[in-house]
């Protein structure tokens, strides 16, 4: 398979680990990368031009919060060059005039934006910054008055659920040409604060289905990408689009991962882009083989008619719920173990939400 | 319905591209890339602001010999699908 594989179209490179906001949902691993492990500049740099070399159209510039990194104009300005569309995700704080200003004329081509609630007590709570909030508002007005495109991202949990809608009425507001609403993902921090961020049944059912009416009502004014609370769903996520089908992910330190989560599964080996060309790690890794194609699949995938719709679901959630990675992915209907999902879902929902660990790097002991 | 005297373009942040690694052209949004087919290139690169949709047409009708009233059948259905996805302005 490895010959014939397909480029990829999209790079997450996760610049840096650093953020100054402490989101209990962050979908960075609970072991943080330490800033003094980060690539440099020219590593950086030469990732993206290979990566350009190799096919991958969308580069997300992404970490922890970019903007920590000193070099972010002149990455940006690089990858502009060597042909990639650059996407910087951002939360905002971090983000100077002057910063901005340099990546306008480095070429940046589209900004999107975290938001944690829709008014500052919530979002600051959330986000664990002070402040945070009127930061945002100031970077969505220097986005949409340079002409710039402006995603708004929400991650939806059980502290702003029932504001999911008012989500997309503020995305609007802020000049946004999309949004994404996000129900939590359960990973990462996100997984470990899950007894304090799964909504209700109900909850969920109620905002997903206000957020899906916005749609018509906004049309043509904001594209709407809502992405489904999976413990309630009947059929897995097309993780990815698939295990190294189209995406990658390059952490701070250069490891290359088939995604975010990726390092959870014991067991698989990942190749560094410090010291072999992207090309190679995305043809060969023993981490991106590990889940192509069908083979590695179990029953009930291996036969199952929607193995090309979703492949099976997501690794990471079969590893973390299961304790399998090959494993069909619980959230499935079919998986003999989707009785755990509405278990823990429910058994989660009920707590408060206060009490959750911020995110925050932790000094590894010397 | 689009006036005539529109004049589509394409927004900040959306870009045809061509992608030789593929061997076809795309055009790059946030987050979405599109397959664009021959017919629907030659549209889209009249679609610089600076001509009306009518003319589009015309120039189009002419270029390739065809009947206008088709080709602004589908100059229209594009334009219209791509507004809608917020990736031409009018």
């Amino acid at each position: 398979m490895s010959a014939t594989q397909p480029p990829p179209e999209g790079l997450l490179a996760e610049l840096t680990h650093r953020c100054p906001l402490a989101c209990p949902y962050c979908s960075n691993p609970v072991a943080l990368d330490a800033p003094r492990l980060e690539m440099s500049t020219d590593e950086w740099r030469r990732i993206f031009s290979q990566a350009a070399e190799m096919g991958v159209m969308h580069l997300h510039l992404s970490g922890g919060e970019p903007c920590s990194r000193r070099d972010l104009a002149e990455l940006t300005a690089h990858a502009v060059a060597v042909g990639l569309y650059t996407n910087l995700i951002t939360s905002g704080v971090g983000l100077t005039r002057d910063l901005f200003d340099r990546l306008v004329v480095g070429g940046l081509d589209h900004v999107q934006l975290s938001i944690q609630g829709v008014d500052a007590a919530q979002a600051d709570w959330i986000g664990g910054y002070k402040g945070g909030y009127a930061k945002k508002r100031e970077v969505a007005a220097w986005v949409t008055a340079e002409g710039l495109p402006l995603t708004v991202n929400a991650v939806i949990h059980r502290g702003n659920v029932e504001d999911a809608p008012r989500m997309v009425d503020l995305a609007v507001e802020l000049g946004a040409r999309r949004i994404e609403v996000a129900h939590a993902q359960y990973y990462g921090w996100a997984l470990k604060n899950r007894m304090h961020l799964m909504p209700t049944r109900e909850q969920t059912d109620r905002a997903y289905a206000a957020v899906e009416a916005r749609r018509e009502h906004y049309r043509g004014q904001v594209v709407i990408d809502h992405v489904a609370p999976d413990y309630h769903a009947r059929y897995p996520k097309a993780c990815m689009s698939g295990w190294g089908r189209q995406t990658l992910n390059v952490t701070p330190t250069g490891k290359v991962l088939p995604c975010h989560s990726a390092e959870i599964i014991p067991g698989l080996e990942f190749w560094n882009a410090r010291e072999r060309p992207l090309a190679e790690i995305w043809a060969h890794s023993p981490a991106f083989e590990a889940f192509r194609g069908f083979e590695w699949m179990q029953e009930p995938c291996r036969s199952c008619e929607r193995k090309a719709i979703d492949f099976g679901g997501c690794r990471c959630q079969a590893m973390a719920l299961v304790g399998d990675a090959a494993a069909c992915d619980p959230i499935c209907t079919k998986s003999p173990h989707h009785g755990l999902v509405a278990e823990i879902a429910a058994q989660d929902s009920v707590g408060p939400v206060e009490g959750f660990a911020p995110r925050r790097y932790v000094r590894e002991p010397v | 319905m689009i006036a005539d005297d529109a004049k589509p373009r394409l927004p900040r942040g959306v870009r045809l591209r061509e992608d030789k690694v593929r061997d076809r052209w795309v055009l790059l949004a946030p987050e979405r890339i599109v397959k664009v087919n021959p017919i629907a290139v030659e549209i889209i690169k009249l679609c610089d602001g600076s001509r009306s949709l009518a003319e589009i047409v015309a120039g189009l009708a002419e270029r390739f010999n065809a009947d206008p009233e088709r080709v602004g059948a589908d100059v229209r259905g594009l334009v219209a699908s791509l507004a809608d996805k917020r990736m031409v302005e009018l």
